[in-house]
């Protein structure tokens, strides 16, 4: 990592951070006094990815636009490190026409072709689809590699079994990323899982698998590195299990009764922002004046995301008879 | 026969009720599924089963839906009463081999020797905004799959009897219950869900339709959320000189057939809604008995107000214009009146 990236991956967590910090905002709005899942200008469910921006940046960095990469109901770090449209993204997200889906989709349902990007709200949907673009970027002959994005609850799906066994026998271009969080809702990994790192499974399907510890984004773009060089190569696919936190609910409005008293307290004395940040300070590969400039950029990079947002229109009603098939000859892509 | 009471309960209230009473009246029933122990069910039909029932009987599963689903069937089949929850009806797709091929079929396939009583209960319904994966009501679905029961609750007094019963069941019962019914605070919720229910147990047979409101002029078929939706259409034509029927099925399996036929007998028009999607669902099932059983009496087309054939979209004007809408409901009676 030269400094050039480091200064880049750290301005993209920062922006990730504010990305997060000011949807919870804009989530509450018009849901007091009585809170209501289903009231103000961004409704539905909404889960937050504050605390684990080192995992999508550090595995991000490496991909290119071409890559593609599916994720998981905990889609926005991921959808910000891959470089998906964060105007129609946040537009989405408030459900107006100029958002990806033209309002369709919802903060779950991102879908960005152009960078090769989409998401599910269901867990362990997303590593069969990332397998089928290897098998797709394979054929053709590319380079192009595949990452699935998902969290430690999703590894006890079948699909994350079957995709691995398949990945390792048909030697894929594809990297599955496990986002080790500690919880999948209110359940926690030990009471879930019979393994204590999920990389220890990759020893069954043959293929590398490594966990890397407190949420470190110098250890996870290492590991990044060589097993996206690794499937690049065309030497097959890996697993990497990281260690991450949460800062927010599950969802917005999760009470979070089930976190052991100070749980909560210690991942955010242990945020990986400002762990980082000393580093390159340390290093001498930040200054404050930059640190400074690079604050003002992401809080105006999402001002106007969000600005964009509440300025386009909503959707006509009539438009939810739309889009259910393609056209033939009009095919996406 | 029920004491006097006047205790009214919400439909997340009456579920865990039920099944706390199952629970202790039967050493066999126990629950699993995600974040239904220390959490209380996400929609709070376990809320505080844990606490008294312990994590013997009250578990909390892996996301491993295949797994513990085609558990169920087989701890079912050698004499537990497991009660599944599956948070939310959408994710049934990644288990539904063990539902339609085993759990389904095996007492048929076994020749009558063997079976699995146990409930598989689940979230349903739109109205918040959740998106196509995270709205759906797909009843239809698995009332189609011969071997299934299905229950579909509109009341926190029906959403008790019917889960005993459906413990009770020595079938496979899924249980669906709406989410805008359940009087849960952080979701719109329907205070005509919030009824009296008495303290103890009690169970309502599978396959008795309910009739919600008296009339002459029109039948309106339905289930679930949209019972309410019905009836406050069938107050406002009242209004208008309309005298509407409100028939709420309670359950699609087993099918009340003659509460439908004898109501249709009586208003000789029919109005079928339904949360679900249009085509080869609920709808059209209760329109076909009616053609093939009832055309002499029906003195106009029938009307089906369903959910298009779309999935359920985000953005909340799309999400509203899909969902069967009291005004729609509204505009089927009056055509079928005026017709
Ligand atoms: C097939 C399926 N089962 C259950 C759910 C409900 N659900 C949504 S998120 C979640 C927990 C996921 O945990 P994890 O994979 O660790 O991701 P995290 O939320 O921690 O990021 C569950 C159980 C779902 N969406 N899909
Ligand atoms: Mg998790």
């Amino acid at each position: 990592m030269d400094s050039k990236q480091a200064v880049f991956m750290y301005e993209q967590m920062l922006l990730i951070r504010r990305y997060e910090d000011q949807m919870a905002q804009i989530y509450t709005e018009g849901k007091s006094p009585l809170f209501s899942i289903a009231a103000g200008p961004v409704p539905g469910e909404m889960h937050l990815a504050a605390g684990q921006e080192p995992v999508a940046v550090g595995i991000g960095i490496h991909l290119r636009n071409d890559d593609a990469v599916t994720a998981p109901h905990r889609p926005h770090h991921i959808a910000i490190a891959k470089g998906v449209d964060l105007n129609r993204m946040t537009a989405e997200i408030f459900g107006r026409v100029d958002g990806l889906s033209h309002g369709k989709g919802g903060h779950m349902h991102l879908f960005d072709p152009q960078v090769h990007f989409s998401c599910s709200g269901i867990v362990g949907a997303g590593f069969p689809p990332a397998l089928g673009a290897a098998l797709a970027m394979k054929r053709q002959g590319s380079d192009r590699v595949a990452v699935a994005f998902a969290g430690e609850g999703a590894a006890n799906q079948g699909t994350f079994h079957e995709s691995l066994n398949l990945a390792s026998l048909w030697k894929l271009p594809v990297v599955f990323i496990i986002e080790d969080n500690h919880y999948a809702i209110s359940v926690p990994k030990s009471e879930s899982t019979a393994v204590s790192r999920n990389s220890e499974r990759a020893a069954a399907y043959n293929i590398p698998g490594v966990y890397i510890r407190d949420n470190d984004v110098v250890a996870i773009y290492e590991a990044g590195k060589e097993a996206i060089d690794r499937a690049r190569r065309g030497d097959g696919p890996s697993l990497i299990e990281i260690e991450t936190t949460r800062l927010y609910g599950h969802f917005q409005g999760d009470a979070e009764a089930y976190l052991a008293q100070g749980e909560k307290d210690e991942w955010r004395h242990h945020d990986p922002i400002p762990r980082f940040r000393d580093l390159l300070l340390a290093n001498g590969w930040l200054d404050s004046a930059t640190d400074q400039d690079i604050q003002t950029r992401v809080n105006a990079r999402v001002d106007e995301a969000v600005g964009f947002a509440r300025k386009s229109p909503e959707p006509m009603p009539e438009d939810a008879l739309t889009d259910v098939f393609a056209e033939t000859g009009k095919e996406a892509i | 026969m029920a004491t006097e009471t006047s205790r009214k309960l919400t439909m997340a209230r009456a579920i865990s009720e039920a099944i706390d009473l199952e629970m202790a009246a039967d050493s066999r029933v126990f629950v699993m599924g995600e974040d239904v122990g220390p959490y209380g069910g996400i929609f709070g039909s376990t809320t505080g089963l844990f606490t008294k029932y312990g994590p013997n009987r009250v578990i909390d599963t892996p996301i491993s839906e295949s797994a513990f689903i085609g558990a169920a069937a087989g701890a079912a089949a050698e004499g537990l009463r497991p009660i599944v929850e599956l948070m939310f009806v959408d994710f049934f797709g990644v288990a539904m081999d063990q539902i339609y091929n085993h759990l389904a079929k095996n007492h048929y396939m076994s020749g009558g020797s063997v079976s699995h009583p146990l409930v598989l209960m689940t979230a349903m319904g739109a109205g918040y905004n959740d998106a196509a994966q995270h709205s759906q009501t797909l009843y239809g679905l698995f009332a189609h799959v011969p071997g299934l029961k299905v229950v579909v609750p509109s009341n926190a007094y029906d959403a008790k009897g019917l889960m005993i019963q459906s413990i009770r069941d020595p079938n496979p019962v899924m249980y669906f219950f709406h989410k805008g019914l359940l009087g849960l605070g952080w979701m719109p919720s329907d205070d005509r869900a919030v009824v009296t229910v008495p303290e103890e147990s009690y169970t309502i047979p599978l396959g008795r339709a309910n009739i919600v409101r008296d009339g002459t002029d029109v039948t309106i078929v339905t289930i679930g959320a949209m019972v309410h939706r019905a009836v406050e259409a069938a107050e406002i034509a009242a209004v208008k000189g309309i005298s509407v029927e409100v028939v709420d099925l309670r359950t699609l399996v087993p099918l009340d057939t003659g509460t439908i036929l004898s109501s249709l007998k009586k208003t000789h028009r029919l109005v079928i809604v339904d949360e679900d999607y249009l085509s080869f669902g609920m709808s059209g099932e209760i329109a076909a008995i009616a053609a093939e059983q009832a055309l002499e009496y029906l003195e106009a087309p029938v009307r089906r107000v369903a959910v298009p054939n779309v999935p359920i979209p985000y953005s909340r004007p799309l999400e509203q214009a899909v969902i069967p809408s009291t005004p729609r409901i509204l505009d089927a009676v009056t055509y079928v009146t005026e017709f």
